[in-house]
């Protein structure tokens, strides 16, 4: 089942929220989970499990280094 | 055929000891060698200080410090032990094994003696396999012990394992009761990710660390919970849940996942480091000493490291 952009974008707020405070309207698509939202490699394995429960898409660990901003995460859901 | 040997009753822990090596190493004192600080060692695996050992801490001297302990608190004497296992994967001589040289020197006479290697999780292994045997009437009293120089395995220019592991021992004295203290051991392995913890060059503690985080934060409650369920101890009656002290942040996940909010979750990594199995009874032991498990209390043990390997039960304080 595909989910479009906004969806996933929404998912992502809700997840980033949950597990590391930030609030959903920070996440947009060109910020850099390390650099802008402050995200480290252990809250990535966190929003991966997520993601993969909310969007049923799983994000394997040798996948994560590559996934370095939300829009990357958008589009890696989405293919 | 042959006699059974099994006795009526069950396995208790009589008592627990630990010993920490002198030397505090702070996150401070890392900053001076290698590129990292204290506000990233403490968020990312919520450690303060850790015990180094000294040249004159091995092995098996810091086992016989924590089983002379737990020993004395047992109010036996060294001829009621038949049996003494160390779990240790740290000791630098496999031959001849730990755990008879330990039991001479605390004066324990010809008890049946090895090691085992369950990495961290040696102790919860360990207690299995003691209380099964004390069940089974193949031993009164046994004296097991987790014991760990992780410290003569760590790279220490390596920022992302030198600020985790540390030296220590904690350890229990495992008797025959006429009640049973210790629940099922629920154990099992995953050998096909062997590669996640390892020695690097043979030489140096390594591992993925978001493989072992997705882990150990995904799977292990359902150890713990299968642990729960086959002592028949529901989550919101447990006292405490005391988990191999890996990292704060799965520490804090898996307890979550419990499903057991009024369980007092052990932290103990704070000050003491990762001491792979010698941290179980290492936190035990302390948090028994500063008044935080009353006697009777009933406790949630889970351990897991190198193998992939864990294991949990349930166990009652002495």
């Amino acid at each position: 089942m595909a989910h479009s952009e906004q969806e996933i974008l929404a998912g992502l707020g809700e997840i980033i929220e949950e597990i590391v405070g930030t609030e959903p309207s920070e996440v947009t698509p060109e910020k850099s989970f390390v650099d802008d939202l402050d995200i480290d490699s252990l809250s990535m394995v966190e929003i991966a499990v997520a993601a993969q429960d909310r969007f049923g898409v799983e994000i394997p660990d040798e996948q994560l280094k590559d996934l370095k901003t939300v829009q990357d995460v958008i589009t890696f859901i989405q293919k | 055929m042959f006699p059974t040997a099994s006795v009526p009753g069950g396995a208790i822990i009589r008592s627990v000891g630990e010993y920490q090596p002198s030397r505090v190493v702070t996150n401070a004192d890392l900053e001076a060698r290698v590129d990292t600080n204290d506000e990233w060692i403490q968020s990312r695996v919520g450690i303060k200080e850790r015990r180094i050992a000294g040249p004159e801490d091995t092995v098996a001297s810091m086992a016989v410090a924590a089983g002379g302990k737990a020993l004395a608190a047992s109010g036996l004497s060294p001829e009621d032990i038949d049996l003494v296992i160390v779990a240790t994967c740290t000791v630098q001589d496999q031959i001849p094994n730990t755990a008879a040289t330990v039991a001479a020197r605390l004066g324990i006479v010809a008890p049946g003696a090895f090691d085992i290697n369950a990495a961290c999780a040696g102790f919860c292994y360990t207690l299995g396999i003691a209380a099964d045997m004390v069940r089974a009437g193949s031993s009164r009293n046994a004296l097991i012990i987790g014991s760990e120089k992780l410290s003569d395995w760590v790279d220490w220019t390596d920022r992302s394992t030198c600020v985790i592991f540390a030296d220590g021992a904690g350890a229990a004295v495992v008797s025959a009761s006429e009640d049973n203290g210790i629940g099922p051991v629920v154990w099992g392995s995953s050998g096909e990710r062997a590669d996640r913890i390892h020695l690097r060059d043979h030489k140096y503690l390594w591992q993925e660390g978001q493989a072992v985080f997705r882990w150990t934060t995904t799977e292990l409650y359902k150890t713990g919970l299968e642990a729960l369920e086959r002592a028949g101890v529901a989550p919101e009656e447990l006292t405490a849940f005391v988990p191999h002290q890996a990292n704060l942040r799965i520490i804090e996940s898996i307890a979550k996942k419990l499903g057991a909010p009024q369980a007092l979750v052990a932290r103990d990594i704070v000050t003491a480091g990762n001491t792979s199995s010698a941290s179980i009874p290492l936190a035990l032991s302390r948090m028994i000493g500063r008044g935080e498990l009353p006697s009777g209390s009933t406790v949630l043990t889970l351990g897991f490291g190198a193998g992939l390997v864990y294991a949990a039960q349930v166990i009652r304080i002495p």
